[in-house]
């Protein structure tokens, strides 16, 4: 730590060294062995996620073709162990079609990782922006969107994404002119996103409650400082912390909605790859191929849990209140 | 405390109205066409104006919404049009008070459907609540007692391991494994408690199991986060030091203090529940109201849509309302004004 201000030691004892937060936290993290763990596997989800549409250019892997010589017999079974396991298909193939599901699930990862994301987006905008003016303004204004906060918290959250669906899917639809892909992304980023702005305000709003009688703001305010100023130069930064951790927490809770919303067949449809269109899809042979849902179930459940486990990390991490060691 | 009570179900009932006039706005004035809707394959314009005129289609949206408030306290009468009502007078039907409306879907009333799918997420609620308050609580107390020590990991780990498996997943697992290919459980429908308990315990463990799972988890999180917190105060220490009993001291002492957080995320939790557990529900077919809603929504049956996003966002208000209130009776710090 060469750019850490060392106090100058007498008598030979340790000197104390002092340390940025963010030289605290990065000293925090790089010990916590599973949260490293889990943010490689994050990495490795969104790396995966990113190239997957290079990967079916070069034809490393090919979501989309059927193989009908894979699949055989009675309702069309794929034939081999497991739900037809080969080399060239690790998690076997759908029933039916003969589609390799590998392909699909990386496919899938895409799509479901880009929805939560934007939707994660979308709420941590909105819910800063309202946090802050919430918390800064007070009064009449604070009041106002507190209430509005617990209206949007007490409606039923999966009942109105399953309502809307139709309407709005159809709305988009008939706007923008293309098959029900696009629309019904766009459907899930709005909606998830929408519904999960509250939780970012809230939390938002006590960190500037408390951070607006400090006297680096009461110093911004006599200078003179506008009001844009000391929301986005004095404020935000002290606010990194918390909206980083909630992202992280509510990206799997976004990812997890979908894949449930698309078990209800809701949201994305096949033959657009998600967790949710292809967990779908795989109940019709929960029975007679459970090798269809075990395998992208599992891979939904590592990439939930490894954005889980990054987020309870990053937050012991980054408490102030935690021990400094 | 009387005062604060009223004013607290005063706002309740404003919230609740809110949240139907909104739900009603959404799917009632939206560029959708409701009538369309209750129409098959085989409509005609006929059918779907006769339709439009027996559901009050035809009427604006403000006054179907006062048609439905005031149905909720002095009940209504359908088809929803004077002049048919005298036309075919023996196809009447009351719908007494709270009046949630009328089904074109299943051509019977809110209440009826209501009445018949409630006693199973009921049932589903109460079952799952019993079993994630003694597996979350309890293994939440042993974590905080062991510490950093492996019973501490396992059960830390095992929390996080449920509270990452999505809960259709868990439910599809359980329903395919166990119940059909091993036999282990009959395959779950429900069965009424007074008619034979035993039978409605075995039929609906699978779906307590399924919401215990997930819901057990974050209740490990949170007694463990408290419990060790508190644990670590100088009154334990005192207690310890004089020798007061160790039951008595985790439990009198220590689980005190985290009680406040544990009944705010159970009231909510259960009175979410209690509007039904969508996922659940469906994975396993039981026909309660979460069943119910995700039926309305495939057929697009507005007016049930309408009374079920009522019927949940009621629980869930009112028991917000019970937590908040409760605060005053578990935690004599918190003087309630």
């Amino acid at each position: 730590m060469a750019d850490s201000t060392a106090v100058e030691a007498r008598d030979g004892a340790v000197p104390i060294a002092g340390r940025t937060p963010w030289q605290i936290t990065r000293a925090r993290l790089t010990r916590d062995k599973v949260t490293m763990v889990a943010l490689g596997a994050a990495i490795f989800f969104i790396l995966l996620a990113l190239s997957a549409p290079l990967m079916i250019q070069a034809g490393w892997i090919d979501p989309y073709t059927a193989h009908s010589d894979l699949v055989g017999g009675l309702g069309s079974m794929p034939i081999g162990p497991a739900g037809g396991v080969s080399w060239a298909h690790p998690m076997g193939v759908e029933p039916g079609t003969g589609r390799d599901i590998f392909s699909r699930v990386i496919a899938g990862l895409t799509v479901s990782l880009i929805v939560a994301t934007s939707a994660v987006l979308l709420s941590a905008v909105l819910g800063t922006v309202i946090g802050i003016i919430s918390g800064t303004a007070g009064g009449r204004i604070d009041w106002f969107f507190s209430r509005v906060i617990d209206f949007v918290l007490s409606f039923p959250q999966t009942l109105m994404l399953i309502a809307l669906s139709t309407i709005v899917i159809d709305a988009l639809q008939a706007a923008m002119n293309t098959d029900r892909t696009v629309p019904s992304m766009v459907f899930m980023i709005l909606v998830m996103g929408f519904f999960g702005w509250p939780y970012f305000a809230r939390i938002l709003r006590g960190q500037v409650l408390s951070l607006k009688e400090r006297e680096f703001i009461e110093a911004a305010n006599s200078l003179g400082a506008s009001r844009t100023r000391i929301y986005f130069t004095e404020l935000l930064p002290h606010l990194w912390a918390p909206i980083l951790v909630y992202s992280t927490l509510i990206m799997p809770q976004n990812i997890a909605t979908e894949a449930a919303l698309g078990f209800l067949g809701v949201g994305i449809q096949p033959p657009t790859p998600s967790f949710g269109s292809i967990l779908n899809d795989s109940v019709h042979y929960a029975t007679s191929d459970p090798a269809y849902f075990m395998f992208p179930g599992i891979t939904l459940f590592l990439v939930v849990l490894s954005f889980n486990l990054l987020g309870d990390g990053l937050r012991d991490a980054l408490d102030p209140k935690a021990d400094r060691q | 405390m009387f005062y604060y009570i009223l004013r607290r179900l005063v706002s309740v009932v404003a919230m609740i109205f809110l949240i139907t006039a909104t739900t009603f706005a959404i799917f009632y004035a939206s560029p959708i066409d409701p009538a369309r809707y209750t129409c098959g394959k085989n409509c005609t314009p006929t059918i779907l104006e006769g339709n439009r005129k027996a559901l009050g289609y035809d009427q604006p949206v403000i006054v179907q919404y006062g048609k439905f408030v005031s149905g909720l306290f002095v009940g209504r009468d359908f088809p929803d049009n004077e002049e048919l009502r005298q036309q075919y007078p023996q196809q009447v039907v009351h719908c007494p008070a709270p009046c949630l409306g009328y089904s074109p879907t299943q051509h019977r009333t809110i209440n009826e459907m209501v009445a018949e799918a409630w006693p199973i997420s009921l049932s589903i609620a109460i079952g799952a609540f019993i079993l994630w308050m003694l597996i979350g609580v309890g293994g939440g107390i042993i974590a905080a007692l062991n510490k950093g020590r492996w019973p501490d990991r396992s059960i830390v780990g095992a929390a996080l391991v449920g509270f990452s498996l999505p809960t259709f997943f868990v439910g599809l697992v359980l329903l395919t494994f166990p119940a059909i290919k091993w036999g282990w459980v009959p395959i779950p429908s429900y069965v009424p408690f007074f008619e034979n308990p035993i039978k409605w315990a075995q039929n609906l463990i699978l779906p307590w199991i399924t919401l215990a799972f997930f819901f057990a988890a974050s209740y490990v999180r949170l007694t463990r986060a408290y419990m060790i917190e508190t644990l670590s105060e100088d009154y334990i220490r005192t207690a310890n030091a004089k020798g007061v009993a160790r039951g008595k001291v985790i439990f009198r002492h220590g689980l005190r203090a985290a009680l406040t957080p544990i009944v705010t995320a159970a009231g909510l939790d259960l009175g979410g529940l209690l509007g039904g557990a969508i996922i659940t529900e469906s994975v396993f077919s039981m026909h309660g109201l979460g069943y119910l809603a995700v039926h309305s929504v495939t057929y697009m049956d507005l007016p049930t849509i309408v009374a079920m996003v009522m019927i949940v966002s009621t629980f869930y208000v009112i028991a917000n309302m019970l937590v908040d209130i409760s605060y005053g009776f578990i935690d004599p710090r918190v003087k309630v004004s």
